[in-house]
């Protein structure tokens, strides 16, 4: 067993987005498309630590650290949206009783 | 040695836990599923030496998000219904593995210049100095405070009633 480097993570978090894609595409329900998306923006949050800790440029400068910092920044914006987005959920889920993506279709040509 | 078999065990929980999260007949067990998969990516950051990372996860992510999640399972839950896949499955899934097989194989044959270099350790007290310096990051993190503090009032505005 060869031992676990950058592209192990790289490869990790690949594969933690495409199912996270895959279930905003295919899921109905609002909330489990909220979940996915929390789900991507953590497989892209492992790829920044990861060229974090392994891509370090010579000579050390300050750059270094940016990959940790992105993700505190990624982090925030993804709580930001959670909120915004339950509440435009419950907000849906009032008017018209129903959390099902496909029947609110109100702005469909 | 011992990180190798913590990262293998860690990455296996991920994705099991991520692919339940899809394929759970239950959304609230979607949920639990969730923050599973929260905490094997927390245990991830620990094993790429970014210990403040995973706390801040463990705080944001599961103390914070997975309760809004839950709290918006509760309002909305339509037991009946559970969590069905849509018309679009199939189409879906061959676009998620054509991304999937483009990013694994651009990721694999690239030639990173990595560094096996253990002692550069970013210590939490680096985060602090890069975030608050004038010459680091202070401006974002100032209008990373200002976009959350729209994000209540804007949450509050769309869920109170008139």
């Amino acid at each position: 067993m060869m031992s676990v480097g950058l592209e192990h993570y790289l490869v990790l978090s690949a594969v933690l987005f495409c199912i996270g894609l895959y279930g905003a595409l295919v899921k109905r329900n609002t909330v489990v498309i909220l979940m996915c998306i929390e789900i991507m923006l953590n497989a892209v949050n492992i790829a920044l630590v990861a060229f974090a800790r392994y891509l370090v440029p010579e000579p050390p400068d300050p750059v270094v650290y940016s990959g940790q910092i992105f993700v505190i920044f990624v982090m925030v914006v993804a709580a930001a949206e959670a909120a915004v987005g339950l509440a435009l959920i419950v907000s849906i889920y009032r008017s018209r009783r129903t959390v099902d993506a496909t029947e609110i279709d109100l702005m469909k040509g | 040695m011992s990180l190798d078999v913590a990262f293998w065990i860690l990455a296996a929980l991920c994705v099991g836990t991520a692919l339940a999260v899809i394929f759970a007949k239950d959304i609230f067990h979607a949920a639990l599923f969730l923050i599973v998969c929260f905490f094997g990516v927390a245990g991830i950051y620990v094993t790429l030496n970014a210990d403040f990372l995973a706390a801040v996860q463990v705080l944001v992510y599961i103390g914070a998000v997975s309760v809004l999640l839950i709290f918006g399972i509760m309002l909305t839950r339509d037991p009946s219904k559970g969590s069905p896949a849509g018309k679009l499955r199939l189409p879906a899934i061959v676009v998620a593995l054509a991304l999937m097989g483009v990013m694994i194989g651009s990721m694999i044959t690239f030639d990173w210049q990595t560094t096996a270099d253990t002692s550069k350790m970013v210590s939490t007290e680096e985060i602090a100095g890069l975030l608050f310096d004038e010459n680091g990051y202070v401006m974002t993190f100032e209008i990373a405070g200002l976009m959350l503090l729209a994000a209540i009032v804007g949450a509050i505005v769309l869920v109170r009633k008139e």
